[in-house]
């Protein structure tokens, strides 16, 4: 973990499923008990591995979506159509299973409330999920940064922690959510309803000259696009992280 | 290389840390091939099977190549000049 300073040797251990509650009808939440975690920073991920009888394993990196304050590991999971480890992940882990991780991974998409804001976050679909650890935390931890969210989901009923972020944006006015819905939006939509493209980053991102911390998280064409339009606008490029994932993910 | 299989060097982190000691998506990597210097966390990854294959976003070059096959780490370090690993 970034900051320690006598590094820590990743070892898989293993890990019990404490609850699962379902998001969105193709994403779930996973609540484990991991003995002995270490703590972990807002963006960071886990590897997870599943054995099967005869040796064969798969292996897949999921986004920590809580905070470092919970004393419970939640990974965020969405299906991945005939993926290898999603569909059992979803479908046939219960309550009391216990599974193999590893973690937590990765310094370099990580936030801290005492880095401050403003905070810039950009996700598509499941992308939203490293993200949400960091907004969670910024409330777990008390701090004042402001955070401005830009959303972008395929329909109202993927919009994963849907209720979650209206609640945390009623809290604190410092912190507002942007969605848009690309492929088809309620009746009574007032949101976005295209792909995220430059002039609404323009529109909802904070000016260069603010000097936003910015974390972008989706798929490969997405991250790629935001990144790129956020550097003509004049954003600085070392201040915008990238993560992709991609849609073998599996 | 197809695009399914792309993803970044935030991807890589678990199976660089079987091989290193310190965190290394923070790590600055120097592209043997042109020269560009970026966090590990920013380069290209395929990861196939058994093997990861790090890439510089700006050139392609292959920087990293690692694969464990039959007990052992292979690591490939022929496309990066330096890497530059904070241990702190």
């Amino acid at each position: 973990m970034a900051g320690t300073a006598v590094p820590r040797r990743l070892t898989w251990q293993l890990a019990e499923v404490a609850a699962s509650n379902l998001e969105t009808p193709e994403t779930t939440s996973l609540v484990f008990d991991v003995p002995d975690w270490p703590g972990h920073l807002p963006g960071q991920h886990v590897d997870v591995r599943l054995t099967a009888e005869d040796g064969y394993q798969a292996q897949r990196s999921y986004s920590i979506a809580s905070p470092p304050e919970n004393p419970r590991l939640v990974l965020t999971v969405e299906r991945v159509k005939d993926g290898e480890v999603s569909p059992f992940l979803l479908d046939e882990l219960r309550v009391g299973d216990r599974l193999e991780l590893r973690g937590p991974i990765g310094g370099y998409f990580t936030w801290e409330a005492a880095r401050g804001g403003p905070l810039l976050l950009v996700a598509g679909g499941s992308g939203i999920v490293p993200l949400m650890a960091m907004i969670r935390h910024r409330f777990a931890a008390s701090g004042d940064a402001p955070v401005r969210v830009l959303y972008s989901s395929r329909t109202f009923i993927d919009v994963i922690y849907r209720d979650e972020l209206a609640y945390l944006t009623g809290l604190d006015s410092a912190v507002e959510v942007i969605h848009t819905l690309t492929r088809a939006q309620p009746a009574d939509w007032q949101g976005y309803r295209r792909r995220i493209d430059k002039e609404m980053l323009a529109e909802v991102a904070w000016p260069p000259a603010d000097r936003p911390h910015v974390f972008v998280c989706g798929p490969t064409p997405l991250v790629e696009g935001v990144a790129a339009a956020l550097t003509e606008l004049g954003h600085d490029p070392a201040r915008v992280k990238t993560e992709r994932f991609g849609p073998s993910g599996g | 290389m197809d695009d399914e299989s792309r993803l970044d060097g935030n991807a890589a982190g678990g199976m660089l840390a079987e091989v290193f000691a310190f965190e290394m998506t923070t790590a600055e990597i120097v592209c043997a091939g042109c020269g560009t210097v970026a966090p590990v966390g920013t380069t290209i990854v395929y990861a196939h099977g058994m093997g990861t294959i790090v890439r510089c976003a700006t050139c392609d070059t292959a920087v990293i190549r690692v694969a464990q096959v039959r007990g052992r780490y292979w690591l490939d370090l022929q496309g990066t000049r330096t890497l530059r690993i904070e241990t702190s």
